[in-house]
């Protein structure tokens, strides 16, 4: 009968973010470490829990499988003399093998014949190999590594036990002095030694000792104690985030509820949300209504002895920091938004950029440069305006200092409480919006211009000072901030081309003489413009559309993104190819035209006639349709185009003898191209038809 | 329990696992990590293991003696074993036993925390230990100190004594623990945090704080080149208290602060660099016979 392995790694406690990857390395590495070694085996598990890492090969063959491999000796002519004797060349061939002559076989590739030999390699036995497994889980990799006593070896936490199973027998190998057994350990507190006989008793012996292995389980568990508690008017929010890290918090889970004063519902939701989420990893509670209650859910390591000492003691420090929170809500009360305002001169944002008071002054001044280049009302202007002269203030109260993941956030409840419009005091919220590349956008226009003014200041500033991101370092997320800007101006269908919005920016630099900025001005350009080729690339468009439409410039984003999508689409068309082709041979030919006024009288054939006059009528429709940034109808004008091109060459030799005849059909190629180019430069666009 | 029999109890766990009980380092500093106890000690090959309580000075923690849970000075108990042995997480659960915490009446769990002291060129990976969501102890395998590799690696172990006795006490008020039978923190500490909470935040002279940083960082500098290490040390914890003291006043700003920090810092490596210099012109002396020298 086949026997089982299994190897565990028993280490101090991993970081939880570590785990479910770590279980999965495991995994994956001991599959292509079996099909590397030729191993048979049926199945194979993987198990984790903050504790361990392990793996269960089933049924696994005895011995490696024996292979036969053709090796390739010389051409037949060369192997074999013009009296069919072995050649030198055939013998040394075969002795190097390992063979004689007699193995040889005859064979042909590609029409010509060589000799070969098949060898055979012969499978050893698994036992043998098994002891290899420690440079499986040593190459294990980790995203942050440690030493400790005096090892050499980098791995996430310390090794304190190893468990190799064959069968019954012990896989002998050692990691750090720490060496192989057939011991493993329940929970720490709950759990005793278990001395396993058999790999497939591993996860009931581990329960009978507290500990479930299967991280699956345990996440269902906790699911299942939180469903026994939750009722209409006590919803529980499970963050997914959060429940994969609770699950790998614990080896045991054991789900409680436990309540706060209300007197703390009095904070802003979000600073009780967070201090519960992300200080304490307790998932919050909600009424129908979505209103928070006094309540918290939390996951023990352990059974349920002594539960209610355990909740007691949450409850405890949840409430030391509520108090804390409470203490600082009321400290920044106290205070104006002028009084913040005043501190951020003291605070230095990047050293050639100046304080955050400066930051702010320029991305006011950009701010309203924005709206009034995009023609807003002037209460409108005026409110984006107020909303970017305050848009820092947050950053120095108390709240922030301590929770800085609420910044913007407290901003806005602030800006409310003291008076300000809803509008401004959204748009405070607003400015870090999107916070991750697929992130929400602001909802508000006036929240959108300050999102914009706040980003392009820091990427024109940080790039001007020589700092534009390189590989995996980009410390002022300058990256995320780009695609933040340009998926704002897609989404808001900003009337505003993107190299006019830098400008903008540019004019302020220059006229604060803050850094040279022309020497940067093309970086910068180049930056946005890798952006926006992995925002198409993420939206499944390819590069040489992208190249077609925004490489000269990326204009009006929206009409841009509107065109990239249309190509894409359209070159995959059957009916397109014939068009396509027609376009594309103008742009070709227009490279050796000159751009000559065009005579209608000196037109000869009908074909030219009616392709200029089809020229006339889809130059006005495009210029129409383009001004709309109508991406699909402006295409329209020039597709129809195409039935003309055809005839047009067909009939007419565009290179004529005679010079005024030639010039003119010239100065008609050039004035179609430079209309297509208008479009996009289709001519780098390869076209690929799937029929 | 009270705090006087908890530090009595946890000297003598330690002293049973071989550490030498010191005590407390008679300059001014943030945290126990920062006495030469610890520090030093933890650099070049020699095995050390230590135990000792650390009065702890946070300038920007003091509250007048109005908040139940944050103090000016609160106290550390400090554990350093070099190399690390391998049943420290076994030797760190039996000394909560000893100071009255059953784990199984519990619930106790090593959360990721990794440890970083820019100012010391300090850094480690490890955890902070939860006692039913509270956080008691730091636990930190050192990788670097004073930007110099730990090999071998120390292991570090920080109680919060308050902390852990507000919980041992069941006490919601850090003034209401007791220290003694009959004596409580209010009674030893009170008018001290409110002094100083005073002094810190409302009568500092800054000119003189400015110039008193100036010149221990001139003289650490002077003292360090003649190889005289400790001396040169107590100076840069001068320096760092200095420090601290003006920024709790908010009379440094952003930037001047990260130049601050460099400049400790660079005392810092320094002094660790000298520091094993000097041990190894000595001898490494600790180092038992038949041991190598590592690395």
């Amino acid at each position: 009968m086949a026997k089982h392995v299994l190897f565990e790694i028993g280490m101090e406690e991993l970081p939880a973010r570590f785990i479910d990857d770590a279980e999965l390395q495991l995994r994956e590495k001991t599959a292509k470490w079996l099909e590397d070694l030729r191993i048979a085996y049926d199945s194979i598990t993987s198990f984790s829990t903050p504790r361990r890492l392990a793996v269960r090969i089933e049924n696994i063959a005895d011995m490696q499988t024996t292979i036969e491999e053709e090796a390739k000796g010389p051409a037949l002519t060369i192997a074999k003399d013009e009296n069919g004797e072995w050649t030198k060349a055939a013998i040394g061939f075969a002795k190097g093998q390992g063979k004689t002559v007699e193995d040889l076989v005859e064979k042909e590739v590609n029409g010509k014949a060589y000799v070969f030999v098949t060898k055979r390699i012969e499978g050893k036995a698994t036992n043998e190999l098994l002891p290899g497994f420690k440079d499986v889980i040593t190459s294990i990799s980790f995203s942050n590594n440690m030493r400790w006593g005096t090892n050499t070896l980098r791995f996430a936490r310390p090794i304190r036990w190893l468990v190799a199973l064959y069968g019954n027998e012990i896989v002998p190998f050692e990691i750090t002095k720490v060496e192989t057994s057939n011991v493993t350990y329940g929970h720490r507190f709950l759990g005793e030694s278990v001395t396993l006989g058999d790999a497939m008793d591993y996860e009931k012996k581990l329960k009978e000792n507290f500990v479930i292995a299967d991280a699956k389980e345990r996440k269902a568990r906790i699911l299942e104690g939180i469903d026994e508690l939750q009722n209409d008017q006590f919803q529980v929010s499970v963050d997914q985030d959060l429940l994969a890290e609770v699950t790998n918090l614990v080896e045991y889970p054991t789900v409680f509820k436990g309540e706060f004063e209300e007197m703390f519902l009095g904070l802003p939701s979000e600073v009780l949300i967070i201090s519960m989420k992300e200080h304490q990893r307790y998932f919050p509670v909600k009424s129908k209504e979505v209103k928070l209650l006094p309540s918290f859910i939390g996951v023990r390591n352990g059974d349920d002895t002594a539960l209610e000492t355990v909740i007691r003691g949450n409850e405890k420090v949840l409430r030391a920091r509520l108090q804390d929170a409470e203490f600082f809500y009321e400290e920044d009360q106290k205070n104006t938004i002028d009084h913040h305002l005043e501190k951020l001169s003291r605070v230095v944002f990047q050293e050639k950029l100046g304080t955050l008071a400066e930051k702010t002054e320029r991305v006011t001044d950009l701010t309203e440069r924005i709206a009034e280049n995009l023609n807003l009302p002037a209460n409108m202007i005026e409110d984006a305006s107020r909303a970017a002269e305050i848009s820092k203030f947050d950053l120095m109260t108390n709240m922030v200092n301590e929770f800085t993941d609420l910044q913007g956030v407290i901003g806005e409840i602030y800006a409310l409480n003291l008076g300000e419009k809803e509008a401004v005091a959204a748009a405070i919220r607003e400015q870090y919006l999107p916070t991750h590349a697929n992130g929400d956008l602001p909802d508000s226009e006036i929240g959108a211009i300050l999102s914009v003014a706040e980003k392009i200041d820091t990427i024109v500033g940080i790039i001007s000072v020589g700092k534009i991101p390189t590989g995996s370092q980009d410390p002022y997320a300058l990256r995320r901030q780009a695609i933040g800007v340009l998926r704002i101006l897609e989404a808001g269908k900003w009337e505003m081309k993107v190299e006019d919005l830098l400008q903008l920016a540019y004019d302020l630099y220059d006229e604060l003489e803050i850094e040279k900025i022309s020497d940067y001005k093309e970086k910068i350009h180049e930056f946005f413009k890798l952006r926006a080729s992995h925002l198409l690339k993420e939206a499944g468009i390819e590069q040489d559309v992208f190249q077609a439409v925004m490489d000269k410039e990326m204009g009006n984003f929206t009409y841009a993104m509107a065109k990239a999508r249309h190509l894409s689409k359209k070159r995959h068309e059957e009916a397109f190819k014939e068009k396509e082709e027609a376009l594309v041979r103008i742009l070709n030919l227009a490279d050796k035209a000159e751009n000559n006024e065009i005579n209608p009288q000196a037109f000869e054939t009908d074909s030219e006639k009616a392709l200029f006059e089809q020229f006339e009528l889809s130059r006005k429709a495009f210029s129409d349709h383009d001004k709309a940034h109508d991406a699909v109808k402006a295409f329209e004008q020039l597709e129809a185009l195409a039935d003309p091109i055809h005839e047009f060459f067909d009939n007419n030799m565009v290179m004529a003898d005679n010079m005024e005849l030639r010039n003119n059909r010239l100065a008609l190629v050039a004035a179609i191209s430079s209309l297509i180019l208008d479009y996009a430069d289709l001519a780098l666009i390869e076209w690929k038809q799937h029929f | 329990m009270n705090i006087q029999q908890m530090i009595l109890e946890l000297q003598k766990h330690w002293s049973e696992q071989n550490c030498i009980l010191v005590q407390a380092y008679d300059t001014e500093k943030g945290a126990g990590t920062m006495s030469p106890m610890t520090l030093l000690r933890s650099l070049g090959p020699e095995p050390w293991n230590v135990a000792y309580v650390e009065p702890s000075r946070r300038p920007d923690d003091g509250r007048y003696g109005d908040n139940p849970n944050r103090l000016y000075q609160h106290h550390q108990f400090q554990v350093i074993m070099k190399p690390s042995p391998d049943n420290i997480q076994e030797l760190y659960l039996e000394s909560l036993k000893k100071i009255g915490i059953d784990p199984l009446q519990h619930d106790i769990r090593f959360v990721e925390d990794n440890w970083e002291n820019p100012t010391l060129g300090a850094a480690g990976l490890g955890w902070e230990v939860w006692l039913d969501g509270m956080e008691i102890t730091q636990f930190t395998y050192f990788q670097q100190i004073g930007g110099l590799e730990a090999n071998p690696v120390s292991v570090e172990l920080t109680y919060g004594i308050e902390r852990l006795a507000s919980y041992i006490q069941d006490k919601e008020n850090v003034f209401d623990l007791e220290w003694t039978d009959g004596v409580t923190v209010r009674d030893i500490f009170y008018q001290p945090e409110f002094e100083h909470s005073t002094y810190t935040f409302e009568e500092s002279d800054t000119a003189m704080l400015f110039e008193l940083f100036s010149m221990y960082e001139n003289e650490a500098k002077r003292i360090m080149e003649k190889g005289l290490v400790f001396p040169a040390y107590d100076y840069v914890l001068k320096c760092s208290h200095t420090f601290n003291l003006l920024d709790a006043r908010g009379v440094i700003s952003v930037t001047e602060r990260t130049g601050y920090i460099t400049r400790v810092r660079n005392l810092a490596r320094g002094i660790a660099k000298t520091y094993v210099q000097e041990r190894e012109r000595l001898g490494f002396p600790m180092l038992r016979k038949g041991e190598e020298v590592n690395g």
